[in-house]
């Protein structure tokens, strides 16, 4: 396979979330969480949703569901019509920590993803590496340890390793939760010109409700204990979109107030900065 | 070099106060006998191989035994951290034994083995496995999960994902684990060494043992020196290089 050919976008996916259920034992021995409760979804090819809810909603156990990591207790997944049961190279995951490897340097962590891809001789996955790691602005830190890094600079070479074997699903879990908010910013505005760029699809789990409007192009809010899909919210705001616009704040006005509804007579909902 | 200069006072000035404590005669000389008798003993020990051979003796054994602990326990750790069974089991066994004073293999090494070089691998042997196993078990629980996840996302699965993941990631807990292992050896080695005679080599601990025989205080404390400088060494030559790397990658450098 060429390099022209590998860099090639693949065709971004199409996933259907069907009546997906899911319950976890819990300390309590005979009351068993009930995670999630008959989701379903559907997400459009290229399209970028973002999983919205308090914790315990259960959007991080659906995106893991996505993934493959783990299996629905009853429904299922599909990804282009073929049943997820096991994660797949076409479907790629960030999560709220790195998850970088420290023996690693910058170079190798995005190299690992790649050398479980075949297909591809050394030179050309140097050449894929190199080639993602300019796309998130690291051209200069190849050979840099983990622990150099900062926050939001782990979170590029997490994110140029999760595109490096070209899927054609990004899956990501509040990836940008731990950063400051400037560095967040930043990322916002990236993550929208690499989306445009190389066409994937992205699901996209965060508390943050501002964040899920300034990316998705769908906010579909969870309600926790079950976990259900309480409302949906298209987002029609032209892109690039900037966190700070009035406009964008309007929308996360309307969505906060839902997020509040199922907060009655409960605890406060834990919400993102900048609400 | 300040450091270095620092070091050297600090040791030269050992040296004097030994030497004072000496010449003031606080002490019978059979009991403690004056640096210049010992570093006498040292050079004549070196000069006629007498100090050479034991060495050579001794650091084979320990390096036998050592890597045979080394090359069975790392395997076993790692299946005692994949299997709870084995957890249950091994592991147990693994921690209760390591709680065991080397020492103490050495009389039941002598009954199975007799005197020879079978007895002092045995023992050096079980002072290393132990405790490598329970090190590379603890590491490897201790490795966050987060990175066979990822991992396992990225198309990694099974034997990849051990050697690949799971086993960088327990570095820092295995060379630990090797460390300890090694100073447990050595010290079981000595054991052994000082408690079994035997025709087969004759050792560090030997020499040791038969200065007390003789009374030969210099011919003691020359050949303690000489167990502590392999000490040392072995801590900067096998050990530093291995933790300063870690150091280096995971950020744990002062």
């Amino acid at each position: 396979m060429t390099l022209p050919v590998e860099l090639q976008n693949e065709a971004p996916s199409k996933l259907s979330i069907q009546a997906v259920s899911k319950r976890f034992a819990s300390r309590k021995r005979d009351k068993p969480v009930q995670a999630l409760d008959n989701v379903s979804l559907e997400v459009a090819e290229g399209e970028f949703v973002c999983l919205l809810g308090p914790s315990g909603c259960g959007k991080s156990t659906l995106l893991n569901i996505i993934a493959g990591l783990e299996n629905a207790d009853t429904g299922g997944v599909k990804c282009d019509g073929a049943d997820v049961t096991a994660p797949g190279r076409d479907r790629m995951m960030m999560f709220q920590e790195s998850a970088l490897f420290p023996w690693l340097d910058v170079l190798d962590n995005v190299l690992f993803s790649l050398r479980l891809k075949p297909g591809l001789n050394a030179s050309e996955r140097r050449d894929v590496a190199v080639f993602y790691l300019k796309l998130v602005g690291l051209e200069k830190f190849h050979h840099a340890y983990v622990h150099e890094l900062s926050g939001g600079m782990k979170q590029r070479v997490a994110l140029a390793r999760a595109l490096a074997p070209n899927p054609r699903v990004l899956l990501m879990d509040e990836p940008f939760a731990a950063l400051d908010a400037l560095t967040r910013e930043q990322l916002y505005g990236d993550l929208q010109q690499i989306w445009k760029e190389r066409k994937k699809t992205i699901v996209f789990v965060t508390h943050n409700v501002r964040e899920a409007v300034c990316l998705g192009d769908r906010v579909i809010l969870l309600s926790p204990h079950p976990g259900r899909i309480q409302e949906e919210f298209r987002i029609e705001l032209p892109r690039p979109r900037n966190i700070n616009s009035i406009d964008l704040a309007r929308h996360a006005t309307i969505i906060t107030s839902a997020l509040k509804g199922f907060g009655r007579g409960g605890p406060p909902m834990p919400m993102g900065d900048g609400i | 070099m300040k450091r270095v200069g620092k070091v050297v006072i600090f040791f030269a000035g050992l040296l004097l106060v030994w030497q004072v404590a000496v010449l003031l005669k606080l002490w019978s000389p059979v009991l403690v006998p004056s640096p210049f008798s010992v570093g006498r003993y040292l050079f004549e020990a070196a000069t006629d191989g007498t100090l050479a051979s034991a060495m050579v003796v001794t650091i084979k054994r320990l390096a036998l035994g050592y890597a045979f602990g080394l090359l069975v326990g790392l395997p076993l750790g790692l299946l005692t951290a994949r299997f709870q069974i084995l957890e249950d089991t091994l592991g147990l066994m693994a921690l209760g034994l390591q709680a065991l004073p080397s020492v103490c293999w050495v009389p039941l090494a002598l009954l199975w083995f007799g005197q020879t070089e079978g007895a002092m691998f045995f023992v050096v042997v079980m002072g290393t496995l132990w405790s490598v196993i329970i090190a590379t078990d603890n590491g490897v629980r201790n490795v966050p999960p987060i990175y066979a996840r990822a991992a396992r996302t990225m198309g990694s699965t099974g034997l990849h994902t051990w050697l690949r993941v799971i086993l960088p990631a327990a570095l820092p807990f295995i060379v630990g684990g090797m460390k300890q292992g090694w100073a447990f050896a050595w010290r079981s080695l000595m054991a052994a060494e000082i408690y079994v005679t035997i025709l087969s080599g004759f050792g560090l601990g030997h020499l040791l043992h038969y200065g007390r025989e003789l009374n030969a205080m210099e011919q003691v404390i020359g050949i303690m020196f000489v167990l502590l400088a392999i000490g040392l060494l072995a801590d900067k030559i096998l050990f530093s290089p291995w933790e300063r790397f870690l150091h280096r990658r995971w950020g744990t450098a002062r």
